[in-house]
């Protein structure tokens, strides 16, 4: 194994980053995704528009907006500041946000899939027999929209771990706290390290396979998204 | 205890006032239905009658309107109320059963029941199931389930939410004929062993002259009829009158049985009269539902003699009405309080000099019994 320590630790912070991020899409993606699903509101065509910015945007443009929103003079990062919190642009937290932002679409859209599956009859029986309708969310939506949130949660990881222009806009290049694998593995190709590079890329290549693989197999016959 | 709601209303029974105006279709009805005993709404496709069941169960948010049950308002659009759906102690038996695919029978029917607080629980577990006799299902997933099977469930599971009105909508509908037969004696059970009103949302006849106390009409979003079951069905200025097959209801009481004929004998109400019909013997006393159809029923005006038709009872013509073939005509005859309906021939009228009042015989070839 050609792996040093910076290489452990861009995974280590990698994997941190993607699980962090996919827990928070799953909280943040479930309300809108749900949104989505049953509105009828005219804003339903806009905000899901929105929503799948990233899936069409390049990296570098989602991330410029980012930096300068988040940086010292963009109106989050005054309201970061405000707080006492700092800014967020080149830290880990910066990172996840920058992350549940592009990786949003990839949980969002699996999501409100499974809902606009379930449609509104098991809602109206469940309504039927005296259960409101968070208790209805709970026991009738979250079960049968399971291999929505199975997928969603996946592809939310999976694609988070890929994500390159983002992070290297809004986090940098700083070992431990922003360099995510394939920061590393830029830099290692930068440096001539093809050894490394390619553990680091092969891996990368085996783990979104395993990923792939594992969505496919669960339901072979249907399209991700 | 006192409840001013109730007070206010004062009624026994169900007082409906609905409009809900969509693009392509408008309900407008003003409904007063018992409040026991089973109220079919019946009408063609696109009649409205599933979104007036929808309405009382508050499925229609747009429903504007009132809506009281027995004394409680569910809804009032004018004073600002209206009952979500889960705080309306409602039972709703859909078309497709709608059982929840991910939980088992058993998980299914305790679905609501575990809802409803236990003091206001009024059906158990047992009773629900014995009732509709699913008992060995229990433990199966909904989607294992035959479709009559998986209605059964969705019977018992309404009813084990302790409705106080239950709301049918063509719960038979999906079915084949056998799966029909199937369930209809378990829906005659309900009606008569559990005291709960029924709406039930029907397009098929036979199920309703089978089921039905009192009959709504319903055409293109409005009621064009409402009214007990045994006048509705014998009123010449509706549309019912006018079917090939149309049929009255005659409720009596079991009188006796010959068992050598197994003729049983059933006494109309305020009458002498009986009918009989070949049938395996009721309980004495029990009420009995039969059915005569308006083209079984002749009219004499002397007592025929020598007749193979075991069913002649003394009649007076109400009123007659142009029947939809141009050469018959639909009479009315009242035998002492029950109505039945005769479809004779226009030239029948003129030789026997039918009129309003002049009284008749009602010779009855063939009665069937409902239950």
């Amino acid at each position: 194994m050609h792996l040093d320590s910076s290489d452990f630790a861009a995974i280590w912070l990698t994997v941190q980053l993607a699980s962090l991020t996919t827990l928070l899409l799953l909280v943040v993606g479930t309300p809108i995704a749900w949104w989505l699903a049953r509105t009828r509101s005219r804003l339903k065509g806009p905000v899901g528009a929105v929503v799948a910015l990233p899936l069409v945007l390049p990296p570098t443009v989602l991330g410029f907006y980012l930096l300068v929103t988040m940086g010292p003079h963009g109106p989050v990062g005054q309201a970061t500041q405000a707080l006492g919190l700092g800014v967020l642009p080149f830290t880990f937290a910066g990172l996840v946000v920058g992350s549940v932002i592009y990786s949003l679409p990839f949980v969002v859209q699996p999501l409100q899939n499974a809902f606009e599956a379930i449609g509104t009859r098991p809602l109206e029986a469940a309504a039927t027999l005296r259960a409101s309708p968070r208790d209805c969310f709970f026991s009738v939506v979250l079960p049968l929209a399971r291999p929505g949130f199975i997928t969603a949660g996946i592809l939310g990881f999976a694609h988070t771990v890929g994500e390159f222009g983002v992070v290297l806009m809004i986090g940098g290049n700083i070992e431990g706290r922003t360099r995510v694998v394939s920061v590393q593995i830029y830099d290692h190709v930068e440096a001539l390290e093809y050894a490394q590079a390619h553990w680091l890329a092969g891996g990368m290549v085996a783990f979104s396979f395993v990923v792939l693989l594992l969505l496919y197999t669960r339901r072979r016959s249907t399209p991700l998204w | 205890m006192h409840d001013p709601a109730a007070a206010a209303a004062g009624a026994v029974g169900i007082e409906a006032r609905f409009r809900v105006d969509y693009p392509d279709f408008a309900l407008d009805v003003d409904l007063r239905l018992p409040g026991r005993g089973v109220s079919a709404l019946y009408g063609h496709s696109g009649s409205g009658k599933t979104t007036c069941l929808r309405c009382l169960a508050g499925l229609e948010p747009a429903a504007r309107g009132r809506l009281s049950v027995n004394g409680q308002v569910w809804l009032d659009t004018q004073a600002g109320i209206a009952l979500p759906t889960h705080r309306r102690p409602l039972g709703y038996v859909f078309q497709e059963a709608s059982l929840f695919p991910h939980l088992t029978v058993l998980r299914n029917l305790q679905f609501g029941l575990k809802r409803v607080p236990a003091a206001q629980r009024r059906v158990d577990l047992d009773q629900a199931v014995e009732l509709l006799g699913i008992g060995h299902l229990l433990a199966r997933m909904p989607a294992g389930l035959s479709g009559g099977e998986r209605q059964r469930v969705g019977i018992a599971r309404a009813l084990l939410a302790s409705p106080r009105l239950l709301l049918m909508d063509e719960p038979l509908a999906s079915l084949d004929v056998a799966r029909k037969q199937e369930i209809l004696p378990y829906l005659e059970r309900l009606h008569d062993e559990l005291d709960i009103p029924v709406v039930y949302v029907s397009h098929a006849p036979q199920e309703v002259v089978r089921l039905a106390d009192h009959l709504v009409l319903l055409e293109a979003g409005r009621a064009i009829a409402s009214g007990p079951i045994a006048q509705t069905l014998a009123r010449l200025d509706l549309p019912l009158a006018m079917a090939e097959d149309a049929s009255v209801v005659v409720s009596g009481t079991v009188a006796e049985f010959d068992p050598a004929y197994r003729l049983m004998s059933v006494r109309l109400p305020g009458s002498a009269s009986r009918l009989r019909v070949v049938h395996a013997p009721l309980p004495p006393g029990s009420t009995a539902r039969l059915a005569v159809k308006a083209r079984d029923v002749s009219v004499a005006l002397a007592r025929p003699q020598g007749s193979s038709i075991v069913n002649v009872i003394p009649v007076r013509v109400l009123d007659m009405a142009p029947a939809g073939n141009p050469d018959h005509i639909l009479v009315r005859l009242d035998a002492d309080g029950t109505l039945l309906l005769a479809r004779i021939t226009r030239y029948s009228r003129d030789q026997l000099g039918l009129a309003p009042g002049v009284p008749a015989w009602a010779q009855i070839k063939a009665v069937s019994v409902l239950a």
